[in-house]
């Protein structure tokens, strides 16, 4: 079973308008929920018996999110879809935007419904233009068939949902920066607590949600909670969408069930690039520490089942490497990046992944000194659990799982001040 | 700082007013400032892709905000420009997707081509090089960024090809 959820109608001409979402049952689901007037705390347990996790990254269970809220606190809520789209190797929520916009329509109306909140702010990263123009149409003719605005379908409920527009920092993607951005400040995370569920955007209490988890939402009311938990494995409800890129010959985004073997996704992606040897899998966008080849052959793309070997599932982005590649380049790159995109908030973020780049940097270029590897440890280690957000741990795991695997590559570029793949 | 609402409606085009009030409805009234992301991307659109002192001031009385606060937001954000870029500014992703998928072929072709390296603009003004992280599209690896476009599966002749069909 493959695209049967938040890919639905993707083999449908023009998939995105309204009348092809509707064609395929779009919308009904919260017609019948408005006019039902279904329990808010219904439609929650409903979604904790889905097992949906958070498909931004962490995994976290979207119906025990919900629940965190009072929903019948007075004053304004929010409910906030994270489109800002930045780990590395993650290129879902594009799709789901470009081809699918009115099913997160739908789940972020659905969403506010059940938690209370009468108005919602879809997060979209800047350089994505063609699918916020996607979502931009789509919410006009949401608006114009009376599913956004005020006394909906005379419900009684309102629902008004707007874009943000991000300005390119990777920061924002996580959750608390998000809000700060939507507030017109710098991306610069929050301590936590307080949480978003009592202190989010404009302080008030808010929802945030990937866009992959908001946008499986109708289909799990519409055919169950159940229904959807039984689609994947144990401790992984439902399909997920995976990214893979890489040194394959058909990369791109695949709606398959949770748990399916990683055999599987790549076979489906086209196998290796020009019969080439798999070396290294990143299982979940760049943060989740590299698994070797062979061992992921092994694996079935769920959460326990990566998590078993030492990875993470994340936001299901898979990086596929050949043995054409020098981990040691990789790490390289990828330790820019978190350089890069550090706010400077904290000292052991912002010190420690400058550390972590220039050392690597330094082994990288034939400069490195045997006691590289061990200061390479030791930083990682000084960063991680000690940081305001999660980006100093993204930072750290890459670098700590690069050593655990290939080890033997960073000490003959420090050996032979070279690299041993290929001619480097 | 605080202007009166007609001295606002001269700080800029009629029509680049009308663009930051539609950001400016979509928040609570009490929330103008979170507009200012919004205004300054139609600010720099208008200005050839950068944004000026002068601009950046401009917003911040538009959006009752202490210009401080708009620099902040102006140089947090990487897509920004706080100088002068080409009319093409032309974004390549090196991250690890499009790197193993041969960026560095891009890059190199493109620097060979217009004679400029990242961060930099060519004499005529038409092209600039930036450097840019994952831009979520690595299925399409390498990939670039042309003003809103993205180019994907990219290889030095459809490069030249792109670069032949822009104004
Ligand atoms: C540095 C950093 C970057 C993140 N980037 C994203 C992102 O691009 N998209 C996303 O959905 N979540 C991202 N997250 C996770 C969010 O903070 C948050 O957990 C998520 O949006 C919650 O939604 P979910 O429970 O539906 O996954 C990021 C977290 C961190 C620490
Ligand atoms: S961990 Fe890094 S990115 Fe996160 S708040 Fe601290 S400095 Fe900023
Ligand atoms: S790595 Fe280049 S678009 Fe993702």
């Amino acid at each position: 079973m493959v695209n049967e959820v938040c890919l639905r109608t993707l083999d449908l001409e023009r998939p995105w308008l309204m009348e092809q979402y509707q064609s395929r049952g779009g919308y009904e689901v919260l017609k019948q929920v408005l006019t039902e007037k279904r329990a808010p705390e219904d439609i929650i347990e409903e979604v904790k018996k889905s097992g949906l996790r958070g498909r931004g990254g962490a995994g976290f269970p979207t119906g025990l999110k919900w629940s965190f809220i009072s929903r019948n606190a007075p004053g304004q809520k929010y409910v906030v879809c994270n489109s800002d789209e930045g780990e590395p190797g993650t290129f879902k929520d594009r799709d789901i935007l470009r081809y699918n916009p009115h099913q997160l329509i739908e789940g972020m109306i659905l969403a506010g419904y059940a938690i209370g909140a009468t108005r919602g702010y879809n997060y979209i990263r800047g350089e994505f233009w063609e699918p916020y123009e996607r979502f931009e149409q789509a919410l006009q003719e949401a608006r114009e068939a009376g599913f956004l605005g005020e006394n909906l379908l005379g419900s009684g409920f309102d629902f008004e949902l707007h874009t943000h527009l991000g300005g390119g920092a990777y920061i924002c993607g996580e959750e608390t920066a998000l809000l700060e951005s939507i507030e017109g400040k710098k991306g610069q995370p929050r301590y936590k607590p307080p949480f978003p569920a009592h202190f989010g955007l404009y302080g008030r209490p808010t929802i945030i949600n990937n866009t992959e988890s908001l946008a499986s939402i109708p289909m799990i009311l519409e055919k169950g909670g159940e229904w959807f938990a039984d689609i994947g494995v144990k401790n992984s409800g439902g399909s997920k969408l995976f990214s893979i890129s890489g040194n394959i010959n058909n990369p791109g985004v695949f709606e398959i069930p949770m748990g399916t073997p990683f055999s599987e996704l790549l076979e489906m992606a086209g196998g290796m690039k020009d019969g080439r040897k798999i070396k290294a899998v990143i299982p979940g966008g760049s943060s989740a520490p590299v698994i070797p080849g062979d061992l992921m052959m092994d694996l079935n793309m769920d959460y326990d089942s990566i998590a078993g070997a030492g990875s993470m599932l994340g936001s299901g982005a898979v990086i596929v490497l050949d043995d054409t590649n020098c981990m040691v380049k990789t790490l390289e790159r990828m330790s820019y990046f978190y350089h890069e995109e550090s706010c400077g908030q904290c000292t052991p973020c912002r010190e420690g992944t400058g550390w972590l780049y220039r050392v690597v940097h330094r082994i990288e270029s034939g400069q490195g000194r045997q006691e590289d590897l061990d200061l390479l440890d030791d930083v990682a280690d000084k960063i991680s659990g000690k940081t305001i957000c999660a980006l100093g741990d993204a930072a750290a795991l890459p670098v700590q799982g690069m050593l655990r695997h290939y080890r033997d590559e960073f000490q003959y570029h420090i050996d032979h001040k070279r690299c041993m793949v290929g001619a480097g | 700082m605080t202007v009166t609402v007609k001295d606002k409606t001269e700080l800029f085009s009629p029509q680049i007013c009308a663009e930051i009030d539609r950001w400016i409805a979509k928040y609570p009234a009490e929330w103008k400032q979170s507009a200012v992301m919004g205004a300054l991307m139609i600010v720099q659109d208008d200005n050839g892709g950068w944004l000026t002192t002068e601009l950046m001031d401009r917003v911040a009385d538009y959006l009752d905000m202490p210009p401080i606060a708009v620099y902040e937001v102006a140089t947090f954000y990487s897509m920004y420009e706080l100088k002068p870029v080409g009319k093409h500014k032309i974004c390549v992703c090196t991250n690890v997707s499009c790197m193993t998928n041969k960026s560095d072929l891009i890059v190199e072709h493109l620097e060979k081509k217009l004679g400029i390296s990242f961060g930099e603009v060519t004499e005529d003004g038409r092209f600039s090089m930036k450097e840019v992280e994952c831009l979520g599209a690595c299925g399409g690896a390498p990939m670039m960024q042309i003003g809103k476009q993205y180019y994907e599966n990219l290889t030095p002749e459809i490069v030249d090809a792109i670069l032949e069909g822009l104004e």
